[in-house]
């Protein structure tokens, strides 16, 4: 699924310099449960980033499902970003003034889903999350618990293989965190590819594998099976 | 890339920025308002003042009699040089350039009554070619002097609406009987009002109309006070003055070249400097006009940036989510064209509502009347359409190209 190589990503703010990551290589298989932890600034989130395409490396080559996209078009990557990745971020991220319904729905308007079948896409992706009730509800009327689950509604919508995730539960009270849990246990038994960000323990030995980051690069050599599941990787 | 797409993200977020579209339309009202009414009281005062300078008449030339300057073929200079009727014949038969040409006399103070009404009035003595040659027009219900009262020698009269006014108050006065020194003359019609801005013997709303024949008849005058003529060719009007000159001066024995001998009043030239200042006028409001709307769009595009800057984070979501650029880019270019057409639209719909209610207000003084008729004609409208659109167009892309070159992670970084 993710095949990365000798990945360096350097910001240049004025004549400062700044490595995040100082080339790293990692290597993930479909269908594979990570969390991917470290210290504040060992690079987690920059890493996450280049793998949802967001951005792009400085250098290094990133395979996605076997093509080469480190050094796509801007267009090309919007496009990836919108069929084959699915993001959640720490802070929901989602339109304010919009409804769950219209939140959920912005990834198959851009992928040009048509009316009817669009529609009965959102009503099913709310559905599953727990929120058939509040379609029409605003971010403003619902609990971060909730509106974590329409940002996950969201990044499922056009049935994207890889989900990443970026502190998932750092805004939730510990139940609402833990509903949230449950569902990326649903994803990744579902078949899907998830890799999660978190500060907390006890949810990266939920995972199958931990990738440990520090200074911006890998700690433990791309990680090792925390629990032997079903097909771990080794 | 679909337009459905973009449109149905526009709905979306139409609806939160409700408030600040509104604002941001105003704007474009008001300037929209602010140009059209000024081209439109421009245009109006054009037009006014154009009816003002043709109200002594449209495309004529006005020629008096003078006095030479320079001795010519015996005769010596300080000749005055009478006008005849048969100059009339004359220049109508050696000047084929010439549509028309007639002759007029004048009489002041003369004895004028109406019942227990006794004036003194002004008289003029003219051929049927004046009512259109100088725009004296009857009222419905009457006419001007024709060639029957020349042939007969009528005694017929045509009042100016103002000395009507002063025989006859509100009555009724075609059919009536007026007496020109003590002389019983019948009223065949009144003149239409109109804006006279120049003249040479007074206003034409104040002067009496008798057939000529009939003025020589009873006042026995042997020359003429002017001849007004009126060239097919408006711009030959200088050419045809000095063709005069040649066949009045074969006719009266002097110098062709002799300035003095003959007077005019080209009112063609002066109607045309009056258009060019009328047309000078226009250009000034226009482009106070166009600034006054340049004004409202750099209102536009500092609140689309505003906005695009407060909507950072939602252009990096849309991003993430996998938006192209170009949907952020038309979106924002959508709603500045939105907005500004919309503006604009309802800008023209108010202007036009105002100016027509404006138009309905019965003005009396004659100085607000010029300005008083504002004239919106849709060669207007169009123009400031379409710089609208420009305006539009151009506030929204920057903004807009801006709002699209923005890295989704920064974006989502952004508070």
């Amino acid at each position: 699924m993710i095949d990365m190589r000798n990945i360096k990503k350097i910001y240049n703010t004025g004549e400062v310099s700044f490595e995040a990551l100082c080339g790293i290589d990692v290597e993930v298989k479909d269908n594979e449960y990570i969390a991917i932890v470290g210290p504040s600034g060992s690079g987690k989130s920059t890493l996450m980033n280049l793998m949802g395409c967001l951005d792009t490396p400085s250098m290094g080559e990133y395979y996605l499902s076997g093509k080469k996209v480190d050094s796509l078009t801007p267009n090309e990557l919007a496009d990836i970003r919108n069929r084959e990745i699915g993001f959640v971020f720490q802070a929901f991220n989602l339109l304010p003034y919009a409804s769950a319904y219209e939140n959920v729905e912005l990834p198959l308007l851009f992928s040009g889903m048509r009316g009817k079948a669009r529609r009965k896409r959102v009503t099913e992706l709310l559905t599953r999350v727990g929120l058939g009730d509040k379609l029409a509800n605003k971010p403003t009327e619902m609990s971060g618990g909730e509106m974590q689950r329409v940002a996950i509604a969201r990044a499922l919508g056009n049935s994207p293989q890889l989900i990443l995730a970026d502190e998932p539960t750092g805004n939730l009270d510990t139940k609402s965190g833990t509903e949230i849990i449950k569902i990326f246990d649903e994803l990744w038994e579902a078949g899907h590819t998830v890799i999660v960000i978190t500060h907390d323990m006890n949810i990266a030995n939920h995972c199958q594998r931990i990738i440990k980051l520090k200074d911006g690069l890998i700690y433990n050599g791309n990680g090792f099976p925390v629990k032997k599941r079903e097909s771990a990787a080794a | 890339m679909s337009p459905s797409i973009i449109y149905n993200i526009f709905m979306r977020d139409f609806r939160k920025q409700r408030k600040r579209m509104i604002l941001t339309l105003v704007a474009i009202l008001w300037g929209t308002m602010s140009i059209m009414m000024l081209l439109g009281f421009g245009e109006g005062l054009k037009v006014q003042f154009m009816k003002g300078t043709n109200g002594l008449g449209e495309g004529i030339v006005i020629m008096w009699g003078g006095q030479t300057s320079i001795p010519y073929e015996g005769f010596g200079k300080g000749r005055r040089i009478p006008l005849y009727e048969s100059d009339i014949e004359l220049l109508k038969k050696n000047l084929p350039e010439l549509e028309e040409v007639a002759g007029e006399y004048i009489r002041w103070s003369v004895e004028v009554s109406q019942k227990d009404n006794i004036l003194t009035e002004r008289i003029n003595g003219l051929f049927p070619a004046y009512r259109d040659l100088r725009n004296m027009h009857p009222e419905m219900g009457g006419r001007f002097i024709n060639k029957l009262d020349i042939d007969m020698k009528r005694r017929v009269a045509f009042l100016g609406d103002d000395v009507k006014e002063r025989l006859f108050g509100d009555k009724d006065a075609v059919g009536e009987t007026i007496y020109i020194q003590k002389m019983p003359f019948k009223v065949v019609g009144v003149m239409k009002h109109k804006v006279q801005m120049n003249s040479y013997q007074g206003q034409d709303e104040d002067v009496i109309v008798i057939p000529a024949t009939t003025f020589v008849s009873i006042f026995g005058d042997p020359y003429l006070d002017n001849i007004i003529y009126k060239p097919y060719d408006l711009n030959s009007s200088k050419v045809i003055e000095r063709r005069v000159f040649e066949v009045m001066g074969a006719k009266n024995k002097f110098d062709p070249t002799d300035d003095r001998a003959l007077s005019f009043w080209d009112v063609i030239e002066t109607n045309r400097i009056t258009n060019n200042i009328m047309i000078g006028i226009e250009i000034f409001l226009g482009i106070i006009g166009g600034l006054t709307l340049l004004i409202a769009s750099v209102g536009v595009a500092n609140i689309m940036y505003v906005s695009i800057k407060e909507r950072t984070r939602e252009i990096g979501v849309k991003m993430a989510v996998g938006g192209r650029r170009i949907y952020i880019i038309f979106q924002f270019l959508l709603e500045a064209l939105g907005i500004t057409f919309l503006g604009g639209f309802f800008g023209i719909a108010i202007t036009y509502i105002a100016t027509e209610i404006f138009k309905k207000i019965p003005l009396e003084n004659e100085a607000v009347m010029l300005l008083g008729k504002p004239t919106i004609s849709l060669e207007i409208g169009l123009v400031v359409v379409l710089i609208l659109g420009i305006m539009g167009f151009l506030s929204g892309l920057f903004p807009a190209i801006k709002a699209a070159s923005v890295n989704p992670v920064e974006a989502l970084r952004y508070e």
